[in-house]
């Protein structure tokens, strides 16, 4: 294992969707600031959105929705829990951040006045902008980042973030995964954007890769947080999706629905008012599994041919392009049959819920110098938008920070130590494989963490990782790659516990399905109407703690407060 | 203990006689997020060389001759 030194003012680890962003606003702020943008992958082709995206599912467009409108529906979504500040500070940029993607050359859906096509898929207000043309994002961002001249590197995992003494970052650390060289990056500030932590859980296919995020966003960056003491909040509001069954892809209802399209039971009726992907939809999703009316469908059979064309045209060139071939190798033609959805296995993601490395307006963590933005980060139902605005408040606030920044020395000790963590598989000819080790933790994860939630069942799991983290000291890997695979199990192990003691922290039920606590049923805001926060105590263990829901900006009345909960369709109207 | 191999077939194909890599060509090594392809350095051809795919296609749509195939993995096609 060669050891390369490197020296940069700003690190942003993950090139997916908001690192970029960052990287490049923070080059906006000060063009003298050396920047290093590093990803495990391509950031050609890195990242949720690899092969572009379909359509923004939160835009806040002036005649379409407001700040406030789309902060009340945020909040309301999540039961309450949010600090509305950053939820604002990211509404507020929302527009700017449409405007300037236009101007790159991202293709938005316009109507014949030229006004954005804004359409309605959430419970209260409009804020879904297709993008039928947006297979282009990654070119346009990667045009952006030549133009900023920010230097990239690609292959490197980056495994953990080093502060000084004064507990303000000063190095990254990581590995490549095809020469296994470590590198120790010196740097006054880093930006965290590696995306959700999508692979805790185990695809009911039981193929580890065929995950709803890009397998490569594995958790690495919420274990890096951990590790490097910063907190992570409400981790137990698992993002757990409706996905195409098998294929664990979205189908999607927010591109199919203002086209006509809805969820629906075995019997082809609708069973929720709106598809909006939120905690009490998916409880909703699981009660009629449950209920014998199951299995659940994609329901787009009724819709005319033309538009079915065209949401095959989106769905089948876009985002996941793939779907077309696994329903046609299944002969599931959306004209004639129903599309079969099914619950996914748990994950972190703000993009879609509301966990994360706790990050506050100005997308600071509780760690100085370190930022976090996009899926990672604590901000609810971000999405792609929502990490363009945060990479670009992460970046131009990081840059201002490292202004006149000397970091403290880095600590050798803690760089030799995480080497030989590192290095340890490759030195083993015989031991546990990575796939074994991670198939068992995910495996696991399942059996035993999968909402509903059962106190008892918790508590076994968090013995079997214990054990399974002491099987991990025994993990051998052949080359490189192996290796990655093997410190990526690590991560996953990290936050496969992580999951589990946030879970057993928030003694209520919250978050519909997300948080579906059998022991604890009920909602109980006398005594969590608040944040948890997960970090590391002083005896090295995971350690959990209450935070005040920050004093709303945007009052909630008492009929709004309760939209989210009364989703599922009268029985009348359901007959009818 | 030893170290004992499962066989499956690779999700992604690649037509050799398609395939330019002998001219240096590494687009869909490059690309792959999950860097499961390399070049077989004595046929100086494409292939999968771990079974870790999630079928997002980059390599096929990058590959400039159109050798790239990839089909959904067997366990959940
Ligand atoms: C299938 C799918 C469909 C979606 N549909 C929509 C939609 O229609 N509309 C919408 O608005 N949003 C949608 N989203 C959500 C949106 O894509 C994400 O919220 C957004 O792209 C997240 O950006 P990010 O920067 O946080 O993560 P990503 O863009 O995923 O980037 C994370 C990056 O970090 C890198 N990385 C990970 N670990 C490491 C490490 N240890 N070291 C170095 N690099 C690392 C990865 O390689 C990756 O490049 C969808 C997401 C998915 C998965
Ligand atoms: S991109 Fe196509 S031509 Fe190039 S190495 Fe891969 S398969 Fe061969
Ligand atoms: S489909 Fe995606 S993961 Fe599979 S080989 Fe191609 S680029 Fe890699």
């Amino acid at each position: 294992m060669k050891r390369i030194d490197l020296q940069y003012d700003l690190v942003v680890i993950g090139g997916g969707t908001g690192g970029p962003m960052a990287a490049v606003k923070a080059k906006e702020r000060n063009p003298q600031l050396k920047v290093l943008l590093v990803d495990k992958a391509n950031v050609k082709r890195s990242g949720a959105i690899s092969m572009g995206m379909d359509g923004l599912n939160n835009a806040v467009i002036p005649g379409h929705a407001t700040p406030e409108q789309y902060v009340k529906e945020i909040t309301v979504a999540n039961d309450g829990i949010v600090d509305q500040e950053a939820v604002m500070a990211y509404a507020a940029g929302s527009f700017d951040m449409i405007q300037e993607l236009d101007r790159w050359g991202v293709k938005f859906e316009k109507d014949e006045t030229g006004d954005y096509a804004v359409r309605k898929v959430h419970h209260l207000g409009s804020y879904v902008l297709p993008m039928p043309e947006g297979h282009h994002m990654k070119k346009i961002l990667y045009r952006q980042l030549k133009r900023g001249r920010v230097e990239v590197t690609n292959r490197v995992v980056v495994t953990r973030v080093l502060t000084g003494a004064d507990g303000a970052v000063n190095a990254v650390l990581g590995f490549d995964c095809r020469t296994a060289d470590f590198y120790v990056i010196r740097c006054k500030a880093a930006v965290i954007s590696t995306g959700a932590a999508g692979r805790i859980g185990l695809p009911a296919s039981g193929y580890l890769m065929g995950t709803y995020e890009n397998p490569t966003n594995c958790g690495d960056g919420h274990a890096m947080a951990y590790h490097a003491g910063a907190d992570l909040a409400n981790l137990e509001c698992f993002q757990i999706n409706p996905l195409i069954k098998d294929y664990n892809g979205p189908a999607c209802a927010y591109v199919t629905g203002p086209f006509g399209g809805f969820t629906a039971n075995s019997k082809g009726e609708r069973f929720i008012e709106c598809d909006y992907w939120s905690g009490q939809m998916m409880l909703e999703f699981h009660r009629e599994l449950q209920s014998g009316n199951g299995p659940v469908f994609l329901k787009l059979d009724h819709l005319a041919e033309e538009t079915i064309g065209e949401i095959e045209h989106i769905l089948h060139t876009n985002e996941r392009p793939s779907r077309g071939r696994f329903h046609e190798k299944r002969g599931n033609d959306y004209r004639s049959e129903m599309v079969e959805m099914h619950i996914s296995e748990i994950g972190f993601c703000s993009g879609h819920s509301a966990s994360g490395i706790h990050i506050n307006a100005r997308g600071e963590t509780s760690v100085k110098g370190l930022y976090a933005a996009g899926d990672c980060a604590s901000v609810p139902h971000n999405y792609m938008l929502g990490a363009f605005v945060y990479g670009r408040l992460c970046g131009e606030n990081a840059a201002e920070y490292c202004d006149g920044r000397n970091p403290l020395a880095v600590d050798e000790d803690a760089v030799e130590a995480e080497r030989a963590r590192i290095a340890a598989p490759l030195g083993r000819g015989d031991g546990l494989t990575p796939f074994q080790i991670e198939y068992k933790t995910r495996r696991l994860v399942n059996d035993y963490l999968q909402p509903p939630k059962i106190t008892r069942k918790y508590e076994i799991a968090l013995r079997r990782f214990d054990e399974i983290r002491e099987d991990a000291l025994q993990m051998t890997a052949a080359n490189p790659h192996e290796l990655m695979r093997a410190i990526e199990a690590h991560s996953i192990l990290d936050c496969a516990e992580m999951a589990a003691r946030a879970s057993l922290f928030r003694t209520e039920s919250r978050w519909g399905l997300y948080h579906h606590y059998v022991d604890f049923p009920e909602r109980n805001d006398a005594d969590w109407f608040c944040h948890s926060l997960l970090s590391k105590g002083a005896d090295g263990a995971m350690s959990l703690r209450k935070k005040a829901v920050e004093p709303y900006i945007v009052a909630i009345d008492e009929q709004e407060r309760t939209a989210y909960q009364r989703l599922r369709v009268a029985p009348s109207a359901a007959a009818a | 203990m030893t170290i004992a191999i499962t066989p499956t077939q690779a999700p992604v194909a690649v037509d050799e006689d398609k395939c330019i890599a002998e001219k240096g060509c590494t687009v869909c090594v490059d690309v792959c997020p999950l860097d499961v392809l390399a070049i077989d350095l004595v046929k100086k051809k494409a292939f999968m060389q771990f079974d870790e795919c999630w079928y997002c296609l980059p390599c096929e749509t990058d590959c400039p001759t159109g050798a790239v195939q990839v089909s959904i993995p067997y366990l959940l096609r």
